[in-house]
């Protein structure tokens, strides 16, 4: 499988998450949102970029406790909860957001 | 909710068994595992050239190794005690989901093979030979088994379909027909040390994350410690109490009982991992490298005892086998059970006095309890038979003004699969995961509707992690499913003490 973004093809693994990180650009995420007919707002790149930073630091993607926390210093208490964050990304932060932010699909119990 | 294009299961005022419908779940596949996922393990990259003699090699070691599985194909009657016993036949009506019906596709082709009667009279013995089709039914049907075992308390002779449906898989994994999701994430244990693959310094700044939010909301210091060596306790916990909620509300509960007990415990960042997927593919081979960096963090660490947190299966591998597979384990502590589980600890020091509670911290909620398969079919709590129903009621109940009991004929013992155990906890598998969840959310309807129950604890992560995906598709919210810990957690009466 794959997507276009800017004229470019890039390798995505059957459950539509980039083949390669390192690909990444903005429009991923763009291209990927229109699919699921959702428009991205300034509150759903924050997500996005938060996510990005993590994994750059840690290889895996945030707890959603960790997740929350963020946002909730950055954007106000009241969205520091998995609510917020499924309001946002209707398929679930961890997948769909990780999904547009290009990291890996997070795997095991969850 | 991810969008859907099957039709969701009704939740009727009483239990239906459904009309057979042939073939509607034939469909059904996970994604393959690709060689990346499939070397690790020891399994061919894709489906080998000589497939058909590999799998029939296969199945006489298998055959030859487990006495149990050669039993299993030689007793059935047909008695059909077991065909509505199957939470997946009662939500797709697809008579292969019915236990007998998913045994059957491995007992032909053991019939035409390894029997006298099937080699030579194959027609009157139901025999078949092993074609390209069969294989793909294999595929797709035992991969609709959560190997939860609710078939077997029916069976008269007591055939146990999981231990059919591991071997079928040990089967496909051998010939290259490996499933993606499962064996990613054991090939993920052995490189990081857990199925998500999460890293030791990702797992301390998470910990590290929960110490700051529990002294904010208690105003004491609780530690939630890695690597510490000399710790007395090493707890083993699915890492989706790292990552996941409720979970992460479950494992901020064990680590206040740590703490107001004055016990001393550790995290390991080798071993941090409690599931071992290695028994959902059948491969002992696998569940036993997964089991032995449980005993090498114990060694490293130099810890007197081994604890489980909430994790159903992995409750399963500890309490059946993991002295065979990584024993002996006399270097622990022997006064206390090897492994113990963190209901048992916390049990105990209820019983003893140790933990008080303020049931009161949970008045807003009305709990029910879903038994896991794996701890209710497969293993036991504390000295007494049936512990493992007794224990986690008890510590609801310490910790709860408000708890009421399914329907009998769906809990203990009959409980009903969540729909996601046994490795089936994949989206590609979100139309047998719905359908199979329909019998436990009817009887969640029921106490919800005659008691006003509002949440469901629940001491098993995949149950946890399946409850908040499926819920939502019966009426329910995502947020309906509670750990049991996570209600201690909320009650529990804490003392400030020196760390």
């Amino acid at each position: 499988m794959s997507i276009e973004v800017n004229g470019k093809t890039l390798e995505t693994d059957e459950e539509g998450y980039l083949a390669n990180i390192n690909e990444w650009e903005e429009g991923v995420a763009t291209v990927m949102a229109k699919e699921d007919e959702l428009e991205l707002t300034d509150e759903h790149w924050e997500i996005i970029n938060f996510l990005r930073e993590y994994y750059e630091e840690y290889q895996v993607a945030p707890a959603v406790r960790v997740l929350t926390k963020a946002v909730g210093k950055k954007m106000g208490k009241d969205k520091g909860n998995s609510k917020y964050l499924y309001a946002l990304f209707p398929y679930g932060p961890g997948k769909q957001a990780c999904r547009y932010a290009g990291l890996p699909k997070p795997t095991g119990c969850v | 909710m991810a969008k859907i294009d099957f039709e969701i299961p009704k939740l009727e005022d009483y239990p239906v068994v459904p009309a057979v419908k042939e073939g509607t779940m034939k469909h059904s596949q996970p994604y393959k595992a690709i060689d990346k996922f499939q070397e690790p393990l020891g399994y061919p990259g894709k489906l080998v050239d000589n497939w058909k003699e590999r799998a029939l090699d296969k199945m006489g070691e298998l055959l030859g190794k487990y006495r149990s599985l050669q039993v299993y194909l030689d007793s059935c009657v047909k008695c059909g005690a077991c065909t509505d016993k199957c939470h997946y036949f009662l939500g797709t009506s697809d008579p292969k989901n019915m236990p007998v019906g998913r045994q059957d596709l491995l007992r032909k082709v053991y019939r035409r093979h390894f029997t006298f009667a099937g080699k030579y009279f194959p027609k009157l013995v139901g025999a078949e030979d092993l074609t390209k089709d069969v294989l793909d039914d294999w595929y797709s049907y035992y991969h609709q088994c959560s190997q939860c075992r609710r078939c077997s308390v029916f069976c008269p002779y007591g055939i146990d379909t999981a231990e059919i449906s591991m071997a079928a898989r040990e089967i496909l994994d051998s010939v290259g027909e490996g499933q993606k999701y499962c064996n990613e994430i054991i090939a993920k244990v052995y490189k990081i040390g857990n199925n998500l693959g999460l890293p030791g310094p990702a797992l301390v700044d998470t910990l590290e994350g929960l110490e700051e939010d529990v002294e904010e909301e208690t105003n004491i210091q609780v530690k939630y410690p890695v690597d510490q060596k000399g710790a007395d306790i090493l707890l083993i916990t699915p890492s989706a109490d790292f990552f996941a909620e409720p979970h992460v509300d479950g494992l901020i509960g064990y680590g206040k009982v740590f703490h107001q007990a004055g016990l001393s415990w550790t995290l390991s960042s080798y071993a941090s991992e409690a599931a071992n997927f290695g028994m959902f593919i059948g491969s002992y081979e696998n569940m036993r490298q997964v089991s032995l960096r449980i005993r090498k963090a114990a060694l490293d660490l130099g810890v007197k005892r081994i604890i489980f947190g909430e994790c159903g299966h992995a409750w399963r591998v500890a309490y059946s086998f993991l002295n065979t597979l990584a024993g002996p384990f006399d270097f622990l502590d022997k006064r206390y059970p090897v492994p113990q589980h963190i209901c048992e600890l916390t049990h105990g020091l209820i019983e003893s006095g140790v933990l008080r509670f303020d049931k009161s911290a949970n008045d807003d909620m009305v709990l029910t309890y879903h038994d896991s398969c794996n701890v209710a079919r497969a293993s036991r709590m504390g000295r007494k038979p049936g512990g493992q129903f007794t224990i986690p009621r008890d510590i609801i109940r310490a910790s709860c003004n408000n708890f009421y009991d399914m329907p009998y004929e769906t809990i203990h013992d009959s409980t009903f699969c969540c729909g996601g155990g046994g490795g089936l906890l994949t989206d590609d598998l979100m139309e047998v995961r719905i359908k199979g969840a329909m019998p436990r959310a009817q009887a969640l309807k029921q106490v919800v509707d005659d008691y006003g129950v509002t949440h469901m604890a629940a001491i098993c992560a995949i149950c946890k992690s399946q409850f908040t995906k499926v819920l939502p598709y019966f009426g329910f919210t995502m947020d309906q499913i509670v750990s049991v810990h996570q209600l201690v957690s909320n009650a529990i009466v804490m003392d400030i003490k020196e760390v």
